[in-house]
C-alpha cells in the first residue's frame, strides 16, 4: 500500500505505517491479538465491577503460568513447521511421577530434576523419529501422547496428593506486588521461561534456524544451517517445556493425577494459533502465544464473572474465538499481498 | 527369495503382518480365538466378530478421514461430530411420544446426518472457500463441537429406549452385525465411487498438486466440500452407531479421541498425512490392526492400564518399519545381490 503512494503528511505517513504493521504477516497476528485483549478487558471492566484491575491480570498469569510454559514449548516446534499432540499427557506424566516420588520420601530437588530429564528424553526420543525417520510430527508425537498417557496409568491410577514441606511452600508463597496484588512463584518461573524463549528465538543462531527449517527446510540446508540438529532440539525443549508445566501444575494442584490435561494440547495449540503463529511454520513471536493464554483465560474468567453462562459455553466461545482469529489474520495479511 | 523382498515391498506388508502377529497371540493365548459359532438367537459369535462388530465406528469415519487425508487435508472434529450427531438423534427420539416407532428413529437418524452434512459443508467452506489450514479448520468444530453437543443435551446424559435406535449399534441382520454390515457398505460404496470413476484420482490430483490440478482443469472447491462434508456424514454415522451401542448419548465421551484412531488407521494403511495416493484398502487393514490391538489387550490379559503403552509400541513400530528409511535400507539388501554380480561381469569387462 505505501509502496504504490507516499502520503506526504505526517498523519497519513503514519496511518500508512500502521496499517503496514497490522497487515504484515509478522506483527500483524499479534498486534491483532494484543487489540483485542485489550478491547475483551475493557468490555469486561464496562461490564462486571472489580474486573478491570490488575489483580484479574495477575490472577490469570497464576492460574495459567503452566499454559504459558507449555505454549513457549509448542511455538518452537510449531515455528519449525512441526506440531506436537504430546504436550498433555507429557504434564499429567510429570505431575504423576512429581506425587509417587515424594510419597516415596525423594527430595523435592531430585524429583524436579529427574522429571525435567526424562521428559526432554521423550522429546529427544520424539524428534530422532522425526527426523532420522521421517515419520511425520502428527503420527510422532501421537504415539508419545499414547506411551506418556499410558505411563501415568502404569504409575498410578488414583489421584496422589502431594505433602512435600517444599511443593507446598511453592504453592503457598505469594510475592506482594502491590495493595491486593501478589503473584506464585510459578509466575516468576513461566516469565523467566518466556524470556529465555524469547531471547533464543530472536537472537540465537538456533533461534534463526528454527524459523529458516518452518520457512522452508531445504533453503535453510542449503544455506548450510544446521537443520538436522535444530529440528530435534525443538521437540527436546518442547518435552522440557511439558515436564517443567507439569511441575507448575503440581505446584499449583498440589497433586499428581493420570487424568490431567486431558486436551491441554488443544489449549496450547489454540493460544498458539490465536497469537498469531502460522501453523505452516517460519512465522510467528512466542510473546504472542503467552498472549494467547491470556486471552484464552480471559474468556474463561469473564464466563466466570457472568456466573448464569454454562461451563459448555466455553467450549463455543474459544472455537468462535478462534474462527474470529484466523479469518482475521487471512483477511489482513491476504489484503497486502 | 525375490519374491519375500517383494513382498516386503509392499507398502501393506508390515501392517498386515502385524495383523497376522496379533492374531496369532491370541490365537495362542486362547486357542479357540478364531471360531465363529452361531447363537441360539441364530446371530454369529466370536472374538472375530467382535473385532469386526466394535471396529465399525473407527473403519467408518477413517473411510471419509481416508478422502480428506487424500487431499492433503485432515479432519480432527469428527469426535466432535459424532457426540454432535448422538446427542441429536438422542434429544429428538426423546422427545417424541412414540420412541419405539421406527419412523421416530428414522427421523432422528436423518436430521442428525443433515446437520452432520451442515457442518461438514462449514469444514469445506473454510478449508475450500477461505483457505484455511484444514488442521486449524476443523480444530473450531473439535472444540466448540462437543459444546453445541452439550448445548443441544443442555449438559445431561441422554439415556433413549428404543428398540429401533438399538438396532443400529447392537442389532443383527442374518446373524451379521448391523454396524459392521453398515461399515462394509460405507467402504465399498466409497471404494466403487472414487476407484470406478474418475473421482479418486481428482481427488489425489488435487493432494498431489494443488495448483497443478486447478490449471489442468481440477475444480478442487467442489471436492473438497465433497470430502469435508462425506468425513462428517460418516461421522455422524460413527457417532450413531456408538450412541444406539451404549444407549446414550455423553456429549463428553462419545467418540472421544476416535479422531485419532481413525487417522492412525489411515497412516498405518500406508496413506501418507503429505496428500495425494489412498488406499481404502490399506485403511480397512489400518482400522483392524488398532481393534485387533484392543482386543488382544483383553485377551492376552494385559493389564488394562498398560493399553496405551502396548498401542504406542504398535504404532512406533509399524511406522518405524514403514517409514522410508527403513524400506530404502531392504531396497540396498535386496540389491547388494545383484550389485556383486554386475561389479564382477564389469571387471571382467575392463579386464578384457
Amino acid at each position: 500500500m505505501s509502496a504504490v503512494s507516499v502520503p506526504t503528511s505526517g498523519v497519513g505517513r503514519l496511518w500508512s505505517r500502521t496499517v503496514d504493521v497490522f497487515t504484515s504477516p509478522k506483527s500483524g497476528p499479534v498486534l491483532v491479538t494484543a487489540v483485542l485483549f485489550v478491547v475483551m478487558f475493557l468490555a469486561g471492566g464496562a461490564r462486571y465491577r472489580g474486573f478491570l484491575s490488575a489483580t484479574t491480570i495477575l490472577n490469570l498469569m497464576v492460574s495459567y503460568s503452566y499454559l504459558i510454559v507449555l505454549a513457549v514449548g509448542m511455538s518452537f516446534v510449531i515455528i519449525s513447521g512441526g506440531i506436537d499432540l504430546s504436550v498433555g499427557s507429557v504434564l499429567a506424566l510429570s505431575t504423576i511421577i512429581a506425587a509417587r516420588l515424594l510419597q516415596f520420601g525423594w527430595n523435592p530437588i531430585v524429583v524436579i530434576l529427574l522429571i525435567l530429564v526424562i521428559t526432554s528424553v521423550l522429546g529427544l526420543l520424539v524428534g530422532l523419529m522425526v527426523h532420522v525417520f521421517e515419520i511425520q510430527p502428527f503420527i510422532a508425537t501421537l504415539a508419545a501422547m499414547f506411551l506418556a498417557r499410558g505411563m501415568c496409568y502404569i504409575i498410578a491410577k488414583e489421584s496422589i496428593s502431594i505433602t512435600d514441606p517444599f511443593f507446598s511452600w511453592m504453592a503457598k508463597t505469594r510475592i506482594i506486588l502491590g495493595y491486593r496484588m501478589s503473584i506464585t512463584p510459578s509466575v516468576v518461573i513461566a516469565l523467566v521461561v518466556l524470556a529465555i524463549a524469547v531471547w533464543v528465538l530472536q537472537y540465537t543462531r538456533f533461534g534463526r534456524t528454527t524459523y529458516a527449517i518452518g520457512g522452508g527446510e531445504q533453503s535453510g540446508m542449503l544455506m548450510g544451517l544446521p537443520t538436522s540438529r535444530t529440528k530435534v532440539l525443538v521437540y527436546v525443549i518442547s518435552g522440557f517445556c511439558s515436564g517443567l508445566a507439569g511441575v507448575l501444575y503440581a505446584f499449583y494442584t498440589l497433586s499428581g493425577y493420570a487424568l490431567t490435561g486431558v486436551g491441554t494440547e488443544l489449549d496450547a495449540i489454540a493460544a498458539v494459533v490465536i497469537g498469531g503463529t502460522l501453523l505452516t511454520g517460519g512465522y510467528g513471536f512466542v510473546l504472542g502465544s503467552a498472549l494467547g493464554v491470556l486471552v484464552l483465560g480471559l474468556i474463561q474468567t469473564m464466563i466466570t464473572f457472568e456466573g448464569t453462562l454454562s461451563s459448555w459455553w466455553t467450549k463455543i466461545f474459544i472455537g468462535a474465538l478462534l474462527l474470529v482469529f484466523i479469518i482475521l489474520q487471512k483477511v489482513l495479511t491476504s489484503r497486502r499481498a | 527369495m525375490n519374491l519375500v523382498y517383494k513382498a516386503l515391498g509392499h507398502r501393506l506388508f508390515w501392517p498386515l503382518a502385524m495383523l497376522v502377529v496379533l492374531l496369532a497371540v491370541n490365537v495362542i493365548a486362547v486357542p479357540g480365538f478364531l471360531s465363529i459359532t452361531v447363537n441360539s438367537e441364530g446371530h454369529l459369535f466370536g472374538s472375530l466378530i467382535d473385532i469386526v462388530r466394535n471396529g465399525a465406528p473407527t473403519l467408518i469415519i477413517a473411510v471419509g478421514m481416508t478422502l480428506v487425508i487424500a487431499t492433503r487435508g485432515i479432519d480432527l472434529s469428527v469426535g466432535s461430530m459424532c457426540a454432535i450427531a448422538g446427542a441429536l438423534a438422542c434429544s429428538i427420539i426423546l422427545a417424541s411420544p412414540t420412541p419405539n416407532d421406527v419412523g421416530t428413529v428414522t427421523v432422528a437418524v436423518l436430521l442428525s446426518l443433515a446437520l452432520a452434512l451442515v457442518l461438514g459443508v462449514w469444514n469445506g467452506f473454510l478449508v475450500a472457500v477461505l483457505g484455511i489450514q484444514p488442521i486449524i479448520a476443523t480444530l473450531i468444530l473439535m472444540t466448540a463441537g462437543r459444546g453445541i453437543a452439550m448445548l443441544i443435551t443442555e449438559g445431561q446424559i441422554l439415556t433413549v429406549n428404543s428398540a429401533p435406535f438399538k438396532f443400529i449399534g447392537s442389532g443383527f441382520l442374518a446373524g451379521i452385525p448391523v454396524a459392521t454390515i453398515v461399515a462394509a457398505v460405507v467402504l465399498a460404496l466409497v471404494a466403487l465411487l472414487t476407484r470406478r470413476t474418475a473421482l479418486g484420482m481428482l481427488i489425489e490430483s488435487v493432494g498431489i498438486n494443488p495448483e497443478a490440478s486447478r490449471q489442468a482443469g481440477v475444480r478442487a472447491r467442489g471436492l473438497l466440500f465433497t470430502v469435508y462434508a462425506l468425513s462428517a456424514v460418516l461421522a455422524a454415522v460413527a457417532g450413531l452407531i456408538l450412541t444406539s451401542n451404549q444407549t446414550a448419548a455423553d456429549s463428553n465421551n462419545t467418540g472421544w479421541l476416535i479422531e485419532l484412531d481413525a487417522i492412525l488407521a489411515v497412516v498405518l494403511g500406508g496413506t501418507s498425512l503429505n496428500g495425494g495416493r489412498y488406499s481404502l484398502t490399506g485403511t480397512l487393514v489400518g482400522a483392524l490392526v488398532i481393534q485387533t490391538l484392543i482386543t488382544t489387550v483383553y485377551t492376552v490379559g494385559i493389564p488394562p492400564i498398560a493399553t496405551m503403552v502396548f498401542k504406542a509400541a504398535v504404532v512406533v513400530a509399524v511406522t518405524l518399519l514403514q517409514s522410508s528409511r527403513v524400506s530404502s535400507a531392504l531396497a540396498r539388501r535386496r540389491s547388494r545381490g545383484r550389485r556383486a554380480e554386475t561389479v564382477g561381469s564389469a571387471a571382467e569387462a575392463v579386464a578384457r
